[in-house]
């Protein structure tokens, strides 16, 4: 038995660790261990990838590439490959991922299980509706192929099927022609959520990628911080018009867990400060490397054990457009009340075209999406927080969840009645018996 | 570049092959036992670099003789630049000690094989004056202990086998490269995972290697860090180190 955690670090509980590096075993794996859950690199927040006291899958040794053309950019990989190994190699041949998500250390097979999407979902959509293809084995010894046009319903419920409709094997993804890795990008500074909203409107039509960091801590939308009142930061970048620059990624570390969560009451405010301080710099246009552009936290390692031994929450809903600013400034007016917040506020609003998969996350409307030590009082808030979301007719995103209730997963996700008949009886996790009672 | 991989299926060899084909397109020979295995890693390989040739040969790694002519014949058209003798297996000390088959597959598999692969590559290398021949050998091989001796003694074995070649060749066109892996994360080490241990990323030990092999250092540990634990390890009185759970 192992103790394994996911990228929350709430628990560290002992695994049956299962280690899949042959895919022409893994039928035989599954069906000596089951129940178990596949698990990529860790990446996912709560409790999706974990199974305390029973098997994982874990698929880091499934990294194989089986096959690519280079006429057309169809990979056909296995579900362990990582994402920034998949950009470092075809990158320089002219291909890319259509979707990244905010860290590109997550595994093929994770990106389809949690249908993850990026700063480009408006123009781009999710992981899945770039997938081609998906080799899925099931416990019982049964081989499924799946894809938008062949058995599109096993499809539908494996992308965003949070792994628990068989374990994916292998996938093949349509990469598309990137120019090269600079972004021609720019930073926005903005007061209020009216401006974020008008801002967004007005960018995605031409900008690719956009994104927005918003100060938690300066008292949402008419709050009772004065001129600072729901400040943030907007970006948005596209692909430059001329491809050229040297670049290196700066490599720093967190290499061990202080004692107490660094990001706290104390200093959360303070924190933030900075960082719109350290942002003022660089408004305006810019040229940027896609890497920091996509991926800022990537470039500190291990950046969760900043948080803490207890570890942390990250709360991401999304809520329909028509009720986005009010809710959205209800939700940070709430979490400002609380004083706990994030120094990680993203808010992004999803395009319009809804997810290839029966519990994929993103619907059109507006994403907010914040980390939380875990300290005494957050669930508390957490079930005000939830009350909003919900009565906006939004949802939780299962890949960063650890709590929610099993009423408002049911509420959220509407199609989970057609999802639970394609889950696979040999596939467990906390997270299912948590949201589904098995 | 002409790189030859006996063991090319382990983790540790698979991970060195990306870094190669990775940096230029070389001809790679793959041996394996496991046929199909084999297939799917020159198979990576092909995708990750187009331009690289990769075939692949299984023979039984116990075969004095066929293993001879895998060697004539690999260096018969072109002078080979590499080997990398990378296999070996990690059984459950308790398994081995309490099943005498197990035990002796792990001397053989660990400490005969290579050594088979070895001499017959040396003789290549010593006809065409140039080459590196590397040999992963490992950290349990420096002392003998109650959790791995079977295993250790085989890699033990490897170390003095390597110091040998190197005396052979000293001075000489021929570089001979003892690598010793501390625990690193493979599908091997699942018992040290178990136990709590924090293996080395397969990557990062690959990168070591390729590394070491390039400048033909003659004896070296990965992560370098164990070169000081082994350090202390080898040189604890008897009295205190038997005393030791480790």
């Amino acid at each position: 038995m192992r103790r394994m955690s996911s990228w929350g670090r709430l628990s560290a509980l002992p695994h049956d660790v299962v280690e899949l590096s042959d895919r022409a075993t893994v039928a035989a794996a599954l069906a000596r261990s089951r129940p178990g859950i596949a698990y990529g690199l860790g990446r996912s927040y709560g409790d999706v990838c974990l199974n305390p006291g029973g098997t994982l899958w874990r698929t880091a040794g499934l990294d194989r590439l089986i096959h690519f053309d280079a006429s057309t950019g169809r990979l056909i990989c296995e579900a362990g490959v990582v994402l920034r190994d998949i950009q470092n190699l075809f990158l320089p041949r002219g291909w890319g991922l259509a979707v990244l998500p905010g860290t590109q250390l997550v595994t093929v097979g994770g990106a389809i299980a949690n249908d993850v999407h990026g700063k480009n979902h408006h123009g781009s959509g999710t992981f899945g509706d770039h997938v081609l293809s998906i080799r899925l084995q099931r416990s019982d010894g049964e081989e499924i192929v799946c894809g938008p046009a062949e058995r599109p319903d096993w499809f539908a419920a494996t992308v965003g099927g949070l792994g628990l409709t068989g374990l994916i094997v292998e996938a093949e993804l349509q990469l598309r022609r990137v120019p090269g890795p600079w972004l021609e990008a720019e930073t926005i500074a903005y007061a209020g959520l009216d401006a974020f909203f008008r801002l967004s409107d007005e960018s995605h039509p031409a900008w690719e990628h956009t994104v927005s960091w918003i100060d938690c801590t300066s008292g949402g939308a008419g709050g009772d911080a004065g001129g600072d009142a729901g400040r943030g930061l907007f970006l948005r970048a596209r692909p430059a018009a001329v491809q050229q620059g040297a670049w290196r990624a700066r490599r720093l570390a967190m290499p061990v867990s202080p004692p107490i969560s660094l990001i706290n009451r104390l200093t959360l405010k303070p924190i933030n400060q900075l960082y719109w301080w350290l942002n003022q710099r660089h408004l305006g246009p810019r040229i940027v490397h896609y890497q920091p552009f996509l991926f800022p936290l990537d470039a500190i390692a291990g950046w969760n054990r900043a948080y803490g031994p207890a570890g942390f929450y990250q709360y991401q809903c999304v809520v329909p457009r028509e009720n986005a600013p009010a809710v959205i400034a209800s939700l940070l007016a709430e979490i400002g009340r609380s004083g706990a917040g994030s120094v990680l506020a993203v808010l992004k609003t999803f395009g319009e075209r809804w997810p290839p998969g029966l519990l994929s996350f993103p619907q059109p409307g507006t994403t907010l999406a914040l980390d939380f030590h875990n300290h005494a009082g957050v669930e508390a808030l957490f079930e005000r927080l939830d009350a909003l979301v919900v009565a906006a007719g939004g949802r939780l995103y299962p890949a960063k969840d650890a709590r929610m209730p099993r009423a408002m997963f049911e509420a959220g996700y509407p199609r989970l009645g057609e999802f639970v008949r394609y889950r696979d009886p040999g596939i467990s996790s906390a997270m299912s018996r948590r949201l589904m009672g098995g | 570049m002409r790189i030859v991989v006996i063991g090319a299926t382990s983790a540790i060899a698979e991970h060195c092959c990306r870094v190669w084909v990775q940096r230029t397109a070389c001809d790679l020979l793959l041996v394996a036992r496991d046929a199909s295995k084999a297939e799917r890693v020159a198979q990576d390989l092909k995708v990750r670099s187009p331009t690289s040739t990769v075939e692949v040969a299984t023979l039984d790694f116990l075969d004095a003789t066929a293993i001879g002519r895998l060697a004539e014949r690999a260096a018969a058209s072109t002078p080979v630049d590499i080997v990398l003798i990378a296999h070996g297996s990690l059984p459950e000390q308790r398994l081995a000690e309490a099943d005498l088959a197990l035990c002796r597959s792990t001397v053989e598999v660990n400490a005969v094989s290579p050594a088979l692969f070895a001499e017959a590559f040396a003789a290549q290398l010593a006809k065409a004056g140039r080459g590196t021949l590397a040999i992963i050998g490992s950290v349990a091989g420096d002392r003998g202990r109650k959790a791995n001796y079977i295993y250790g003694a085989a890699k033990g074995f490897i170390e003095r086998y390597a110091e040998g070649l190197q005396h052979r060749f000293a001075g000489g066109p021929v570089a001979v490269v003892l690598i010793k892996p501390g625990p690193t994360d493979t599908p091997m080490t699942a018992t040290v995972k178990a136990r709590g241990g924090r293996p080395a990323p397969v990557e990062e030990v690959a990168q070591t290697i390729v590394r070491g092999i390039d400048a033909k250092w003659p004896s070296f540990y990965v992560p370098a860090r164990w070169g000081m634990i082994m350090l202390v390890v080898r040189n604890l009185p008897r009295v205190v180190f038997n005393r030791l759970n480790i």
